[in-house]
């Protein structure tokens, strides 16, 4: 049970093995809070779809599987909406055009494809928990080195007094502005997806 | 804006694939080759341009009357998902060449984002029914022109030597971050010189 939760975070991560679910991790990750809120997103989305598509597998018809899965999904998007917009507005306008399409993050569809429509309810609880999770973190890396290097600063929640910008000293009177945009967010993931593929086939040597 | 406006915005200047980052699978997914990234390129600007067309009107016509716009994202996807399926019907029928040459291609597209993409920003930006239209057809060019600059590129690619870890999608992304560079050039103070 615990391998289905570990197996997103390294050996199948989403973002950097699979190389699914690309355009929400480029487009959000130009701040580190915008990162926290698009994971927190797509692990809510992920654990609703995989539940339900694996509940509902033996009753919903082999033909009419994706469009099914499609709703669900969409469904549990429309409630991250509602709530994101209620609760966190700020959040929710950052993320612009982002929130919706977590419909078509291939993330989702492809764990209710390839995993939860074959599998038990708790596997693909923990399958979308992994995922999810995997999901985040490579977007919590990915936002980090962006917004570290291309604004200088590190933005979290506010807390009390604390602002939520740690700001970081040199880089932050010199920030590399490319780094902010999108060549810097395409060059970021090349190199960070070469970095991995070494660091695998380094590994299995 | 004007509807020449609406296509430089979204060709050059908002590129879908180089600034907005909607479409990448298919982008680094099938740009190997220059046939399959054509292929690919032409059936998302197909479908793009209807399906801006469609989500306008069912947005104006049911949506907005019935006050369920909530319901947005869960009848975009919808729509979109039979409009390609009922493009291809259409295709297939009228014509098995066309058929042979997209036809695999249009089953990806419901899970494109760049089309559910085009079809919430045109709303989001009060576009009327031509200019969603034209919005969608731009933003399907601007796809096509991407996707084909990537692959002739990385044709070009296979003859060179390349680290081994950076080979493959690596290598695509950093193609890809250069072009983003280049298409920098783009901005707004351009459109605004064109054409004021």
């Amino acid at each position: 049970m615990l391998k289905e939760f570990t197996k997103g975070i390294f050996r199948e991560n989403p973002i950097f093995i699979i190389v699914l679910g690309l355009c929400p991790a480029l487009g959000v990750s130009t701040k580190v809070i915008n990162a926290i809120g698009m994971g927190a997103g797509v692990i809510f989305v992920l654990l609703g779809s995989n539940i339900f598509v694996s509940l509902l597998k033996n009753f919903i018809p082999e033909k009419v599987r994706i469009p099914s899965y499609i709703v669900i999904i969409a469904s549990f998007v429309t409630i991250v909406q509602m709530v994101m917009e209620a609760f966190a507005p700020a959040l929710y306008k950052s993320l612009g055009v982002f929130v919706p399409l977590i419909v078509v993050n291939c993330i989702i569809l492809g764990r209710a494809e390839a995993f939860a429509n074959k599998n038990t309810v708790m596997s693909s609880i923990m399958d979308a928990l992994g995922m999810g999770v995997g999901f985040t973190l490579a977007l919590l890396l990915i936002a980090f080195i962006r917004e570290s290097l291309g604004a200088g600063t590190i933005t979290l929640f506010p807390v009390g007094s604390f602002s939520g910008v740690i700001r970081i000293p040199v880089l932050a009177d010199n920030p590399i502005r490319v780094f902010g945009l999108a060549a810097g967010a395409l060059l970021v993931i090349g190199f960070l997806k070469a970095f991995f593929n070494w660091y695998s086939e380094r590994r299995a040597r | 804006m004007t509807y020449i406006g609406i296509i430089i915005t979204f060709v050059f200047i908002n590129n879908f694939i180089l600034t907005q980052f909607l479409g990448l699978c298919p982008f680094i997914g099938v740009s190997k080759n220059i046939e399959s990234a054509v292929g690919m390129g032409f059936a998302v600007t197909f479908v793009m341009a209807l399906a801006s067309l469609a989500t306008w009107a069912i947005q104006n016509f049911i949506l907005v009357p019935l006050n369920i716009e909530f319901l947005q994202t869960i009848t975009f996807i919808l729509v979109i998902a039979s409009l390609v399926q009922f493009v291809e019907l259409v295709i297939q029928n009228i014509s098995p060449a066309l058929y042979k040459a997209l036809g695999i291609y249009l089953p990806l597209i419901t899970t494109n984002c760049a089309v559910l993409g085009i079809a919430i920003i045109s709303v989001q930006s009060k576009f009327n029914a031509l200019e969603s239209f034209v919005a969608g057809f731009a933003a399907g060019l601007g796809f096509l022109l991407a996707i084909l600059l990537m692959s002739a590129i990385r044709t070009k690619l296979d003859s060179e030597w390349i680290p081994k870890p950076f080979r493959g999608i690596p290598i695509a992304f950093i193609t890809g971050g250069l072009m983003a560079l280049a298409f920098m050039a783009f901005d707004k103070a351009l459109l605004t010189n064109l054409i004021g």
